[in-house]
């Protein structure tokens, strides 16, 4: 088992290098850096003045350099104008002093995360505000979608061909055709427009950042939820048919089980291992969802905040952005992979 | 609740009728079938697979799905209705009363419930006992059905089990509450011949000790005359026969009966002499059943204008009080007239050596762990020393059980792998290290292969014919399309297909049609070698005995050599000249055919001619049964490799067997036997099988 | 001119009956499910007269009542759609309008289905979609846009103005507002749908989104299917390490979400770096080497009749594929203009590349996955033990028996390529602003959704019927693929 997990984390570790190098790269392109250096000074600088202010702080070096000294395995480039200290690992400009006393290494490895330039604030510290927001969002949609989602697709599942199997199926479908966008722009319109009347629910979850309650917080959720149930339904109900259809259950119920204990005990738990992978595999999609959501109900949270580093470009924050997201999804990825072999005692470890 | 001193028949079956309803019509599935089980006997229901006989078993468990429905005739167990039961009495009968064992025993298994908890489920519904109480009850019946190590058994989950041990536990949970009747599904059809034989014989013991009646469902006739009391033969939704076992073995009187005894290969049987006899036709669809009589059709005896004029009743055969026949003709077709052989063919005297092997060797190296990959490499020795030789149209039976290397040989031979020592001479010219894809292409045409499956020897997308064009183009024969064409026509003729089916998808085609274009195909590129791996295994009976002639007819044509790969002995000894017997890689047994089927033999050949089950009253076998399974040949035993299983090892002085691994002895001319048992043993040993003198 | 109302005088009467029927329809359905829970279980019983026992009690009645409900809402729907056709302008309201605007695709759809049930035993899987109610609503919903694309697109049908011309005053104006303005009157003297923030007919721009979207989702699922296949067909097939190189590369891509890829991907700076040109070089040589491959492993023990065809198709896709790469503006850019077949217009071809690359691992997986379980068969063993070479068993072999499931997903993901493009247009990447595509403009909508709900929700719900359209087509299909 410890050898299983050892080996999938350096599978991680090696996809995650893989993706933050190709994402620092990419933001790193000299038109995105000219961007850079052009917002930094006004848009009417000279190639020769974007020239030397990328030389001046240390974007000059190559692509490859510089992802070492982010990653804090090259030490940070300094620079020596005329006894005035600059340097990755200096704030601002430094003496000669402070600069020899300041840290050689200053990347991931070692927790700094750079700042952000569009917040002007530690990258760390507004990527950890964001997250502890969209955790609260995704909690919520987890308790809403997985429960629900389980409950529909064994529902239908049990009986197939059934009205009751019909009647949800066909809602799931609906459900998985609906994304975010177009649901919560439905749902907005309906509880929330004054055009309609209701006005039972706000349109904007702003204030939802500082005191959740159902009235703000009820529409983000059900948007993302509603989305995602529909396809984990789906993957439920497929696999409770089959279950269903199985010989095993057939012996059950010829040994006399009645129907609620087959469904209980025989069928439960081996139709809900392709869920159980499906809901983990899930994650990069509610991702998907979150960013959305977030930036349909003006909600602060992690999703937001990629939108603002995206179109601002902002390098550092863009990076802390993806090596989230990225390990997010490795994590389930993980996570589904053991609980994988918890639940089919097929497969063991040994 | 179902009275437990009912002494009448435990089981009424009366003008059943079932019907399977599609969204177009109505199949009937079962029509107008009784029948009727006594206290402690046991019924056989025997018939070709869609012939209805599991959906009769369906029917008195009352699960036929959603769309089944029983639209005729009553069933009574121990008197009482089954058809109009309420379902909560129902569920009370099964399980309790009524238990059932399938065919797939691992998908019969909950995967993911301990088997303790899955046994003790069933006296826990019904006798309402505590946990503890029935896993105690479970510990016994496990005990009972011979399983090693019970405890270990009741904690482990199904996969962790071999084939043979989980159909035990099936036959063990169906025995959980002491049935009055027990249902079995084809219950060995899975399992290999020397374990089925092991279970066969513990389902007798049980049946007995329990005093269960049985309903038998089985298409090997073999099977039934073993186990059961009476017969009741099934043809296309009916029940065509019915007596005791003695009465229906020796004097049928419906002639699908007669024509099915004619179509499989029994010991007396020889291939110039009494050849099999296939039946006619194919077995028609339920939606295409013909008026009158069902097997009207394919009959010999039909007689225009009476046969097919309306519904045939069951006919009392006198004589006997419980014999039936669906037959009209029954009393003016003479019984006894013997069989129209037709020409006798010689076989052609085998030629020169086309193929030999010597010391071929084939070791595969797998990961140990192949979850996590890497770590430690363990070698398959799935071929072990093979040395023969096979002459021009001889025909060359490989006999062996799962995991005995039978389809590795198959693929070195054929260059989909390369053997790891030794040599494959093909026309004294080296190609056991050549891959296919470095042969010539005559050398690739030269050796070809029959495939076991016909439902997967056939790309399903592609026309009959254009998968026959296909073999001829990468063989280049013919010079254009047209020359291509005719001769994959020609090659219809030759498997006697009607021309047409060169325009047919396979899925338009049945079973024993499919295996003629696989033999087409094989013999494209004018085959000297074919491989024919186990090639009429999963046909239906009547449709083997035809495939057989054909492959034999085709033989003695084309001079081919025929590897004929097969776990069926019968077979084997009606088709081939010489015999090869194979146990977890190695050859333990070769020589002509009578000298294998006959006395020295050795251990292992011996278990596995006890084990075949024989569908004739008239011969009686050596009781042998072995004990457990097949080792796997990932971990293959020390020495011998069959000492494991084997009931002369006893006389073998010292620790001979589990230490060395025996040499070749030559018994007589060309006939070896791997074994270290002195000659005075193998002059000790029986024939296995005695034909009584008619 | 007067406002138009949503049903007109049809109305007056149809409205209170339609009301009635589908709130009964409603309960119906609703009463139906929870008796099922209660209603015994179904024994399955013959009378002695060889009848089946009808099921009754209240659990009967319900699905009774369900039925004829339904067939009554269907019918009244009609009533609202076929009265629209056939009364004059503006007395079946705007649903009727609307309608008669679309009578062009209604009578396409009859005929399609006219002919398609017709001969529906002779079309193979195609065909056999017509034996299912779920099938046949999926493709009719499809089918409804492809022929509105279509019309729209190339005939310049259905559309009441043009999508991107403003007309002052009617800004915001809700659905059957009259246009005033007699110069810009045009084909119907509204705007249906109502106008949009910059005073735009909605309704036109939706009609006209969808000629975006199936010009781009179809295709773009198409280029990545022949990525997928190519590259997975193999790494099934071989294993090793081809297959490890292979499925990391694709699970590297499948660990990245798609909206920060599609930010990375599509934004002007990286547009200028030439990024998505080479990429559009690397994806779009795959349906080329596909086809290509596959016409040698048929036909190359025949090199007279190989080598004709070969250089044919070669010929021809080559062609194409230049042409594809080759744009005015970006560093890809060789052909002479009177060379250069077709000029794709600026934003569609990266949207078009990063849109394949986002669904190619996603069929690989797929491929790989078929590959794996067909290449045990004894047709492919028997294919080898006759000395084929590893492609002619691949793409003649395996892939045309795994094309029931691809078929299936195919149209998922044509579904999903749909969702992705309208969530490009979310974030207003990629497309210009002003283009009519269903994302974009539910992005321009939603901001005033508080006060004005209507621009938004017409593309929201064309979009919604045609990923639901194409979901349920990939139901039928798979169900009827599963019947063989």
């Amino acid at each position: 088992m410890l050898l299983f997990l050892a080996r999938k984390t350096l599978g991680m570790l090696v996809t995650a290098l893989c993706l933050t190098l190709i994402v620092f790269f990419l933001t790193n392109l000299s038109p995105n850096l000219e961007k850079l250096a052009k917002s930094e000074l006004g848009a009417r600088i000279t190639d020769d003045e974007v020239a030397s202010w990328l030389d001046k702080n240390g974007y000059a070096q190559p692509t490859l350099v510089r992802y070492g000294e982010w990653l804090g395995v090259l030490p940070g480039w300094t620079r020596d104008n005329d006894g005035e200290f600059t340097g990755r690992c200096i704030d601002g400009k430094a003496d000669a002093e402070t600069a020899a006393s300041a840290s050689r290494f200053c990347g991931v490895v070692q927790g700094d995360w750079g700042e952000s330039s569009v917040f002007k604030r530690d990258v760390g510290e507004v990527v950890s505000r964001a997250l502890k927001l969209t955790g609260k969002l995704m909690l919520c949609v987890m308790l809403v979608m997985v429960p629900g989602a389980l409950i529909v697709g064994v529902l239908a599942g049990m009986r197939e061909g059934s009205r009751l199997d019909r009647s949800l199926s066909t809602l799931s479908i609906l459900t998985t055709a609906t994304p975010e966008y177009v649901s919560g722009v439905v749902l907005v319109a309906i509880f929330a427009s004054s055009a309609v009347g209701l006005k039972w629910l706000n349109g904007s979850a702003t204030s939802a950042m500082d005191n959740i309650t159902i009235a703000n917080f009820t529409l983000p959720v059900l948007t993302i939820a509603l989305y995602g149930m529909g396809y984990i339904a789906r993957m439920t109900r497929a696999s409770m048919t089959e279950v269903m259809t199985a010989q095993y259950i057939r012996t059950a119920r010829l040994k006399g089980v009645s129907f609620y204990n087959v469904v209980m005990k025989h069928a439960l738990r081996n139709a809900l291992i392709a869920p159980f992978t499906v809901i983990m595999l899930q994650f990069p999609w509610l991702l998907n969802g979150v960013v959305i959501v977030e930036t349909l109900f003006n909600y602060k949270g992690f999703g937001w905040t990629l939108v603002q580093a995206a179109s601002n470009n902002d390098i550092e924050l863009l990076l802390a952005v993806s090596v989230v997201s990225v390990f997010v999804v490795l994590i389930s990825q993980l996570i589904s992979d053991i609980g994988y072999v918890f639940l089919n005692p097929r497969i063991r470890i040994t | 609740m179902i009275d437990q001193d009912y002494d009448g028949p435990i089981l009424e079956i009366d003008k059943l009728s079932i019907s399977f309803f599609t969204r177009l019509r109505e199949i009937p599935a079962v029509m107008d079938f009784s029948g009727k089980i006594m206290p402690g006997e046991a019924l056989g229901l025997v018939g070709e697979s869609g012939c209805g006989k599991s959906t009769v078993a369906l029917g008195v468990m009352q699960d036929l799905g959603v769309n089944g429905r029983i639209v005729g005739g009553s069933i009574k167990f121990k008197g009482q209705e089954l058809t109009t039961m309420s379902p909560d009495k129902l569920r009370e009968i099964r399980g309790s009363q009524i238990a059932m064992i399938y065919q797939e025993p691992m998908a019969s298994l909950n995967p993911a419930m301990k088997i303790g908890k899955q046994l003790a489920e069933v006296p826990m519904i019904h006798d309402g006992i505590t946990e503890k109480e029935a896993m105690q009850r479970a510990f016994e019946v496990v005990t009972d059905v011979k399983l090693p190590d019970p405890k270990r058994m009741l904690n482990s989950y199904p996969h962790q089990l071999s084939g043979g041990q989980q159909q035990r536990i099936v036959i063990a949970m169906a025995l959980m509450s002491k049935p009055a009747l027990l249902i079995l599904d084809e219950p060995t059809t899975a399992l290999d011949v020397t374990v089925e034989a092991a279970v066969v014989e513990l389902v007798k013991d049980l049946g007995k000790k329990y005093g269960t009646s049985m309903l038998f469902i089985s298409h090997n006739l073999g099977l039934v005359l073993e186990t059961c009391d009476r017969i009741n033969v099934m043809y296309s939704g009916e029940a065509v026969e019915r007596g005791s076992i003695e009465e229906v073995f020796d004097h049928m009187r419906h002639p699908y009966t007669q024509a099915l005894f004619r179509s499989i290969p029994l010991p007396g049987a020889d291939k110039n002499a009494r050849p099999l006899i296939a039946i006619p036709g194919n077995f028609p669809l339920p939606h295409e059943r013909p008026e009158g009589c069902n097997f009207g059709p394919r009959c010999d005896y039909f007689e225009a204008g009476r046969c097919d004029a309306g519904f045939i009743p069951m006919a009392q055969v006198e004589g006997n009080d419980r014999h039936q026949t669906r037959c009209l003709r029954f009393q003016e077709i003479d019984w006894k007239a013997p069989i129209n052989v037709g020409e006798i063919k010689e076989k052609p005297e085998p030629g020169p050596v086309v193929l030999k092997m010597d010391n071929l060797k084939k070791y595969y190296e797998v990961a140990a762990n192949a979850l996590l990959g890497g770590g430690d490499k363990k070698v398959v020795k799935a071929n072990e020393t093979l040395s023969f030789e096979a002459r021009e149209s001889e025909t060359l039976a490989i006999v062996g059980e799962s995991g005995c290397g039978k389809s590795t040989f198959a693929k070195v031979l054929m260059g989909l792998e390369t053997a790891t020592d030794g040599q494959i001479l093909l026309d004294n010219q080296s190609i056991g290290d050549v891959p296919i894809e470095n042969r010539s292409t005559s050398n690739v045409a030269d050796i070809q292969m029959v495939f076991q499956n016909p439902f997967d020897t056939l790309n399903p997308s592609m026309t009959v014919g254009r998968q026959i064009m296909r073999a001829l183009e990468i063989f280049r024969i013919g010079k254009n399309d047209d020359a291509r064409r005719q001769r994959m026509l020609e090659l219809l003729d030759l498997v006697k297909l009607p021309r047409a089916f060169a325009d047919r998808m396979p899925r338009q085609l049945s079973g024993g049609q499919k295996q003629r274009v696989g033999i087409a195909r094989a013999f494209a590129g004018d085959a000297r070698i074919v491989v024919a791996d186990e090639p009429v295994s999963a046909l239906d009976v009547s449709v083997q005995a035809a495939v057989t002639d054909l492959l034999m007819e085709i033989q003695r044509e084309q001079k081919t050599t025929l590897l004929f790969i097969s776990h069926d002995l019968s077979i084997v000894r009606y088709l081939s000249d010489r015999v090869m017997v194979m146990y977890l890689g190695h050859v333990v047994e070769l020589g002509s055919t009578d000298q294998v089927f006959a006395p020295p033999y050795h251990p292992y050949t011996e278990a596995l001619l006890s084990a075949v089950p024989i569908a004739d009253t008239s011969v009686t076998k050596k009781h042998i049964v072995l004990e457990g399974d097949i080792p796997s040949a990932m971990n293959p035993p020390t020495g011998c490799p069959f000492q494991t299983r084997c009931r002369w090892k006893s006389q073998v002085a010292g620790n001979k067997c589990e230490t060395e691994v025996p040499k070749q002895q030559i018994m007589a001319q060309r006939h070896q036997i791997k074994c270290h048992l002195g000659a005075e043993d193998f002059a000790s040993m029986e024939p296995v099988i005695t034909i009584a003198a008619e | 001119m007067e406002p138009l109302t949503w049903t007109g005088t049809i109305g007056t009467f149809v409205n209170p009956i339609f009301s009635i029927t589908a709130i009964a329809f409603g309960l119906a359905v609703v009463a139906q499910i929870v008796l099922s829970f209660f209603a015994p279980a179904v024994t399955l019983q013959a009378n002695a007269d060889g009848t089946l026992q009808q099921r009754g009690g209240a659990f009967g009645l319900a699905e009774k009542a369900v039925k004829l409900l339904l067939i009554a809402n269907v019918a009244l729907i009609l009533v609202y759609l076929v009265g629209g056709i056939l009364l004059p302008y503006g007395d079946a309201g705007i649903i009727g309008a609307i309608s008669k605007r679309f009578l062009p695709v209604w009578i396409a759809l009859i005929l399609t289905f006219g002919v398609s049930i017709t001969f529906k035993r002779r079309l193979g899987l195609y065909g056999k979609l017509f034996d299912s109610t779920v099938g046949m609503i999926g493709f009719a919903l499809v089918m409804f846009w492809v022929f509105t694309a279509v019309l729209a697109g190339l005939f310049d049908l259905i559309a009441t103005y043009d999508p991107l011309s403003q007309i002052s005053g009617l800004k915001n104006k809700v659905p059957g507002f009259p246009v005033t303005d007699e110069r810009k009157l045009g084909a119907v003297p509204h705007y249906l749908l109502g106008g949009d923030n910059l005073a735009r007919d909605v309704f036109s721009r939706m009609v006209y989104g969808s000629t975006v979207v199936i010009s781009i989702a179809p295709l773009a699922t198409l280029v990545a299917f022949m990525v997928g296949i190519t590259l997975g067909l193999p790494a099934g097939y071989f294993s090793g390490r081809l297959d490890t190189l292979l499925t990391f590369l694709s699970n590297l891509i499948l660990a990245f979400p798609v909206i920060l890829l599609f930010y990375l991907l599509v934004t002007p700076e990286i547009i200028q770096t030439g990024i998505p040109s080479y990429m559009a070089m690397i994806l779009f040589i795959f349906p080329v080497v596909f086809f290509v491959v596959l016409l040698n492993a048929r036909f190359y023990t025949q090199p007279s009749k190989r080598n004709p065809i070969l250089i044919g198709v070669l010929a021809v896709l080559g062609y194409f594929y230049l042409s594809t790469i080759s744009q005015p503006g970006t560093v890809v850019h060789f052909l002479p203009a009177w060379l250069d077949l077709f000029d794709i217009p600026g934003g569609i071809l990266v949207v078009f590349v990063s849109v394949v690359f986002v669904n190619s691992p996603t069929v690989f997986r797929i491929v790989r996955g078929l590959t794996l379980d067909l290449r045990t068969r004894d047709y492919v063993a028997a294919a080898q033990t006759r000395g084929e070479r590893p492609w002619y068993i691949m793409l003649w072999e395996i892939l045309p028996n795994a094309r029931g499931p691809l078929i299936v997903d195919f149209c998922l993901r044509i579904g999903y390529t749909t969702i992705l493009l309208g969530t490009l247009g979310f974030f207003g990447l990629g497309l210009p602003p002003e283009s009519p595509d269903w994302g974009s403009t539910i992005n321009a909508g939603r901001r005033l959704l508080s006060t004005y709900i209507h621009p938004p929700l017409a593309p929201a719900g064309a979009l919604l019927t045609l990923v639901l359209g194409l979901n349920l087509l990939a139901d039928g299909l798979r169900e009827e693929s599963l019947k063989d």
